[in-house]
């Protein structure tokens, strides 16, 4: 045995963990700069960021697709991040953003990719005029492709609340909506708005390419719900000490493998290595849900109480064992908890274990936010714009990154579904509170940032 | 180095060694160790082999132990080193 330096439990293991525990790299993201596609001509621009996307991500699939070979380790999705087009895009007509949504389409589309983020506005001080004409092709740039994911940043902890944007989120999230009633208002599942968003973040529908950013990157995210699961289960009744050194350690595991991938990625591509972002995302299939871990861990149905002090368990166990495993982890770090992807979470708003406002309590001790929730389509604008205000206020607070996803299903009410497919899942329409949030949206202006903000 | 690791996964029987190493021998791939075993109820074969030499890609020679595993019963799979290096070392 002199040069097998492995023990077989440990070789089986990780065979184990692709096989039968949905261990995968869930997604290899290419950053792509665009600062230097800037033009006043929409055609120019639209030309210059379609040639470099092409150029610089035109090896992904095939470089992924022998990785995965090779290490046994399925890669799931391949996507791209762009820097915000709000930034790139303030000398052309603000009709024309919807040309430069639809040449991101096209680029995702000839690349073989399933998503291209970053049809994206920083707009947490306030908004230029580009940002505005964004935020105001939004449904139209959503409605009108399948692949671009947008997102607005809105808040941070250093900026407070922009509430003017908030209250035009809440718009274009209901115009949205009534765009795609088709499919299930499925143009909201690819709208994200942030608080703090992250530079960084490989996973989609938030991902962008960071103005701090270098011209290329590779970033990767790595998921494991089933894995995690199955290593509480094997651990049985032990006391929390015990538990989270379990998750702590596959956590370490996953994290590596991933890492792994992702160099490995970067330097066949050509394109330096970003970062590892260790999430334990989700997917509808049975044994990879964040909700039967939480179920493992002791809770009844997640969303019954308990549900937010096992997932401050999980969520802290698991960027401890990441932390440890690789220098550089970043995006976002933690657990997701959508509604839509998430048996154990579809399963749970189905019995009505599980409300909006529980959902927004566990979002303050993971990542990320109130995510894939469909509420019914006459939910007033306002009202919309509340529930982003109440996450963003979160985030702003506990300096961490909050988002909201939601879907004002268009025609939908309490009671009726939403089935948006493969990775999206479906999700029953949860009930929002009646009370009306007007004047509150009506005020205007912006929430100062707090005292948590004076650490100079 | 370019080092990999194949574990065969199934019931024990004449030919399996015989039946891999043949697939390693035509692409010239060198076997450094073998090693069997009862591991979690399963019969476990584990080779390291290094590949520096191999006359067929990694992709190829994933295709054809996939066929000569299907044709002995058992579970073939080859993996670089480097993901357990990566996954049980600190």
């Amino acid at each position: 045995m002199k040069h097998l330096s492995y023990s077989g439990e440990e070789i089986l293991e990780t065979i184990q963990m692709v096989r039968t525990e949905q261990l995968d790299i869930r997604t290899i993201t290419i950053g792509v700069s665009l600062l230097d596609c800037v033009s006043a001509s929409t055609e120019t621009l639209c030309r210059n960021i379609y040639d470099k996307v092409t150029a610089r991500a035109r090896n992904l699939r095939q470089v992924g697709s022998e990785i995965a070979q090779e290490f046994g380790i399925p890669i799931v999705n391949y996507r791209i991040a762009v820097t915000p087009v709000s930034l790139v895009s303030g000398a052309i007509p603000p009709g024309d953003l919807v040309r430069v949504a639809e040449t991101l389409d096209r680029a995702a589309d000839a690349l073989g990719v399933d998503f291209i983020g970053g049809f994206s506005a920083l707009v947490e001080k306030g908004m230029t005029p580009a940002d505005t004409a964004l935020i105001a092709a939004l449904p139209d740039a959503l409605a009108g492709t399948r692949r671009v994911c947008a997102s607005v940043n809105v808040g941070s902890t250093r900026a407070g609340l922009n509430m003017d944007a908030i209250a035009e989120m809440g718009r274009a999230l209901r115009r949205t909506a009534a765009l795609t009633a088709d499919q299930g208002s499925i143009g909201c599942a690819k709208l994200v708005v942030f608080c703090n968003a992250v530079e960084d973040n490989p996973f989609m529908a938030g991902a962008f390419h960071g103005a701090g950013e270098g011209d290329c990157v590779v970033n990767v995210g790595v998921s494991g719900p089933g894995v995690v699961l199955k290593a509480i289960e094997a651990a049985g009744a032990v006391d929390f000490g015990k538990l989270t050194a379990t998750i702590r350690q596959t956590a370490f595991k996953i994290t590596r493998a991933g890492e792994l991938v992702g160099r490995t990625a970067a330097q066949r591509l050509g394109i330096p290595f970003g970062i590892i972002d260790l999430s334990l995302a989700p997917t509808p299939a049975e044994g990879d849900s964040v909700a039967r871990i939480l179920e493992a861990i002791g809770v009844g149905q997640v969303g019954g109480h308990g549900s937010t002090a096992a997932l401050a368990l999980l969520n802290d166990a698991v960027k401890k064992g990441g932390a440890m495993a690789s220098s550089y982890v970043g995006g976002l770090s933690g657990a997701f908890i959508p509604v839509s992807e998430d048996i154990g979470m579809i399963q749970a708003a189905e019995a009505g274990a599980i409300t909006i406002d529980k959902l927004e309590a566990m979002t303050s001790v993971c990542s990320v936010g109130l995510d894939m929730i469909v509420v019914p389509g006459d939910t007033p604008a306002e009202t919309l714009s509340a529930i982003i205000a109440d996450e963003a206020a979160i985030g702003m607070i506990n300096k961490k990154t909050t988002a909201v996803r939601i879907i004002p299903a268009a025609g939908k009410g309490v009671g009726e579904s939403v089935d948006f497919g493969g990775l999206l899942g479906r999700a029953p329409v949860m009930p929002v509170h009646a009370s009306s949030a007007e004047r509150l949206i009506g005020r205007g202006g912006r929430i100062p940032s707090p005292l948590q903000a004076l650490v100079n | 180095m370019s080092k990999a690791i194949v574990t065969i996964i199934g019931s024990d029987r004449v030919g399996i060694i015989a039946g891999i190493a043949n697939v390693m021998a035509e692409a010239n791939v060198n076997i450094l160790d073998i090693s069997q075993s009862v591991i979690r109820e399963y019969f476990t074969m584990i080779m390291m082999v290094d590949l520096a030499g191999a006359s067929a890609s990694f992709a190829e020679l994933r295709r054809r132990l996939d066929g000569a595993g299907e044709a002995l019963g058992v579970k073939v799979e080859i993996q670089r080193e480097d993901i357990f290096q990566a996954m049980h070392r600190i």
